[in-house]
């Protein structure tokens, strides 16, 4: 912008002082003789950033050190690494200064939308919260059903006190009166290890009436699930809580103003409520000097699939896919070549071929512009020999399995696309039908109440991007072994022959 | 329009010429029985109709006021959940008296306990055998073999997915996925985990459940991996976390705690 008028505040014999800009960095250069000039930075020239390489994470900065069952899940070995130690001095630090401490340190929510927990945690204590005489509920999500995931499950059983400790401090941060942990039905022994740690912690005084001595009254339960996929969605798990189907509400009102009961509440993933202490014990700094700019922290990948060993790891966020395969899971069964493809982030992400996968970071913003995501981190891997529309066509009937049946989008797009996908796993259809599968996935996306509408679209429409050859290769060949191409619906092209009623057109 | 209709007349005429048409046939599209998990009426039939009697046990009525301490007392019903779990596990299955006797206690309408005891699938609204073989088939663990799993199950026990063995103590359901991906492929027995399965060792444990509901003295398989490995770490040796694991000693520097 052009300043027509000096400033009224500058005296005008400053003004008469004034030079270009040029000679006045010019001036402010040392007087070098011209052989050393070289080597003097440009102004306009920006040094690149030493370049930074993530993944080899060490022991002493792993969280959960109990991951392969090294200790016991009970509250004395707990308490020896690590556990309940200055969690007062915690507490009474104040709701502001947890919830700067979870900004601070970067952390995104773990449960597959990657949301900030500091911000989201900050919306409980909106204006005038303390005059609200309304009980405040923290609800843990440990309704972990998304195909590939198994992380919560290894926190729940083998690091309880972890979480129930997450429970009460993310409880101060967002000044709740009780957390609800809800437990996929299935988990019945995950269930029974953390009852029993609730059990200990209660015993110790550590939660419910004046925990841990801070004069703050804060009470856990648990819920057990009863078989439902859709229940991991938050407003879905709440009507579950509350005793109905789990069938998602509308959203505004969100959770935080009116959610379990009726009253504010926070839903959070298992992994993001059991790091939040160890964060708050050592520092936002440290969580944060892991992994890229705003995917800090670590995380616990599950790999599960075609890899020599498939394992839990807990590791750095932004670690090379193939290095995350190669240095824990003993790489991919007959080496990185034989790779296919990849499913990132558990069941409702888009697959990865393999030229995408040689050089992607495992991060939130990485595998978004690689049109993935990260979701839960669950890494499904395929090598070669996989039928790699058959796996899709398995999600596909899982999605079918699990729409709660109350948006029509989702309700009866699920079926059509696995009766699609049924098809094409043996070639009776018809190539055009490809586009039509696209279409109708981006008919459903973005129609339905929850995100059960994109996790089943996204599969079928990663399958399109990357394997549309594949597809058009099975149609083929079962025209040629048949004679020729299926009619639409699947008919053989001599149905009409045989005297089958085919519709007209087709 | 007017086209589409004449050549549609031209069509018909051309194949009411084409001899002989043998007959038009129209498949019959049989629906196939579903099982317990998909079955979505009740049925009344002779050990599941609402004059069964049933009433929770005396131990039980005590867990009962135990879960419904855990809820605020004006939202009695969302205890409903664990009640039905708590009859299905006295009574066998979720019957419909099971459901009556959990509305008669939290003062619901009996249709909002039906509603919930049809929605989620842990619900047997059907007798289970003494085993419910739950085998998982969904992509982790069909990628690492699930469908020779199916076939062992199904070899071993004579029976398909959705039906129960003569005896009556294999019921065989295949299901989605239950969380145990890096341990795949892998069966929910009853309450339990058996992971990391080979089709060898799938039937070994069949036999050995079935050794332990009919031989005295025979014990109940141990749940968890069957590979020899302990949980969910690399079989091959540990990649991480091998060294001296940390205490309280890392605390943050800056002083705040």
């Amino acid at each position: 912008m052009i300043v027509r008028a000096a400033p009224a505040t500058q005296a005008l014999s400053a003004v008469s002082h004034r030079v270009l800009p040029s000679a006045t960095a010019a001036s402010r250069l040392p007087a070098t003789p011209s052989s050393t000039r070289q080597q003097t930075r440009s102004l306009a020239t920006v040094q690149d950033a030493p370049k930074k390489t993530h993944g080899s994470l060490k022991d002493q900065d792993r969280i959960f050190q109990n991951l392969y069952g090294h200790h016991g899940a009970d509250l004395k070995s707990a308490m020896k690494y690590g556990d309940w130690y200055k969690t007062k001095e915690i507490i009474l630090k104040g709701h502001d200064w947890i919830i700067g401490e979870i900004k601070a340190s970067g952390l995104r929510g773990r449960g597959g939308a990657g949301f900030p927990s500091g911000m989201k945690w900050s919306f409980m204590n909106f204006k005038d919260w303390d005059k609200d005489t309304k009980p405040r509920y923290l609800v843990v999500n440990a309704d972990e059903g998304e195909p590939g995931t198994c992380k919560d499950r290894e926190i729940m059983r083998k690091d309880p006190h972890k979480l129930i400790e997450g429970c009460l401090v993310a409880g101060r941060a967002m000044n709740c009166s009780a957390a609800y942990i809800y437990i996929r039905g299935e988990f019945y022994h995950e269930a029974t290890v953390l009852q029993r740690a609730i059990q200990e912690a209660y015993q110790a005084g550590l939660i419910g009436k004046n925990a841990c001595g801070s004069g703050y009254d804060f009470d856990v339960y648990i819920h057990r699930g009863m078989g439902a996929y859709v229940c991991g969605e938050e407003t879905s798990l709440i009507e579950s809580l509350e005793g109905k189907p789990g069938k998602p509400r509308l959203k505004p009102p969100f959770p935080a103003a009116v959610g379990l009961f009726g009253c504010p509440s926070t839903v959070a993933n298992v992994e993001t409520i059991a790091v939040a202490p160890t964060i708050a014990r050592r520092g936002a700094d440290w969580f944060n000097s892991f992994g890229r700019e705003r995917n800090s922290g670590t995380k616990l990948f599950c790999i599960s699939g075609h890899v020599n060993n498939p394992c839990t790891v807990e590791e750095e966020m932004s670690i090379p896919l193939r290095e995350l395969i190669d240095k824990h899971c003993g790489g991919v069964i007959g080496g990185w070549d034989n790779l296919k493809a990849v499913i990132p982030g558990g069941s409702s992400t888009p697959i990865l071929p393999k030229n995408v996968c040689d050089d992607v970071l495992m991060d939130f913003d990485a595998l978004k512009d690689a049109q993935s995501g990260l979701g839960t981190a669950a890494v499904i891997v395929m090598d070669k020999s996989t039928d790699v529309v058959r796996a899709i066509t398995r999600l596909s009937k899982f999605y079918h399995h699990e729409s709660c049946g109350q948006c029509t989008p989702c309700r009866e797009g699920s079926k059509w696309t696995h009766q699609i996908m049924e098809r094409f796993e043996q070639g009776k259809a018809r190539e055009r039908e490809i586009d039509m599968l696209q279409e109708l996935t981006k008919q459903v996306e973005g129609h339905s109440i929850c995100a059960l509408g994109e996790a089943f679209a996204w599969p079928l429409q990663g399958l399109i991007r990357h394997f549309r050859p594949e597809m058009e290769a099975r149609v083929r060949d079962y025209a040629q072994k048949r004679g020729g191409e299926a009619l639409a619906g699947g008919w053989e092209h001599d149905s009409f022959k045989k005297g089958y009623l085919v519709s007209p057109g087709q | 329009m007017a086209s589409t209709l004449r050549c549609l007349r031209w069509h018909g005429a051309v194949r009411a010429l084409r001899a002989p048409i043998p007959f038009q046939r129209r498949t019959f599209i049989s629906s196939t029985r579903l099982g317990s998990d998909a079955l979505q009426v009740h049925r009344d039939s002779p050990e599941n109709n609402p004059s069964v009697p049933f009433k929770f046990s005396a131990q039980n009525e005590k867990v009962i006021e135990e879960i419904l301490a855990r809820y605020p007392s004006q939202y009695k019903k969302a205890a409903v959940m664990p009640l039905l779990d708590l009859g299905q596990r006295q009574h066998g299955f979720t019957s419909i008296s099971v459901m009556n006797e959990v509305a008669r206690m939290l003062e619901m309408p009996p249709m909002r306990v039906y509603e919930v005891a049809t929605f989620y699938t842990m619900y047997n609204r059907s007798p289970v055998g003494k085993y419910h073989v739950q085998c998982c088939t969904t992509t982790p663990c069909q990628l690492r073999d699930s469908d020779g799993i199916m076939k062992a199950i199904e070899d071993h026990l004579g029976i398909h997915h959705g039906q129960t063995t003569d005896d009556g103590l294999f019921t065989f359901t295949e299901v989605e996925c239950l969380g145990a991906c890096a341990n795949a492929p892998m069966v929910q027995i009853n309450d339990d985990y058996y992971e990391d399965l080979t089709p060898e060792t799938t039937k070994s444990l069949l036999t050995a459940l079935k050794n332990a509901a009919t031989k005295t003295g025979a014990e109940m398989p141990k749940p968890g991996p069957l590979s020899g490995r302990d949980t969910c770490e690399n079989a091959k040796g540990l990649t991480n976390l091998t060294g001296e694991p940390w205490g309280n000693e890392t605390l943050r520097t800056d002083g705040a705690l």
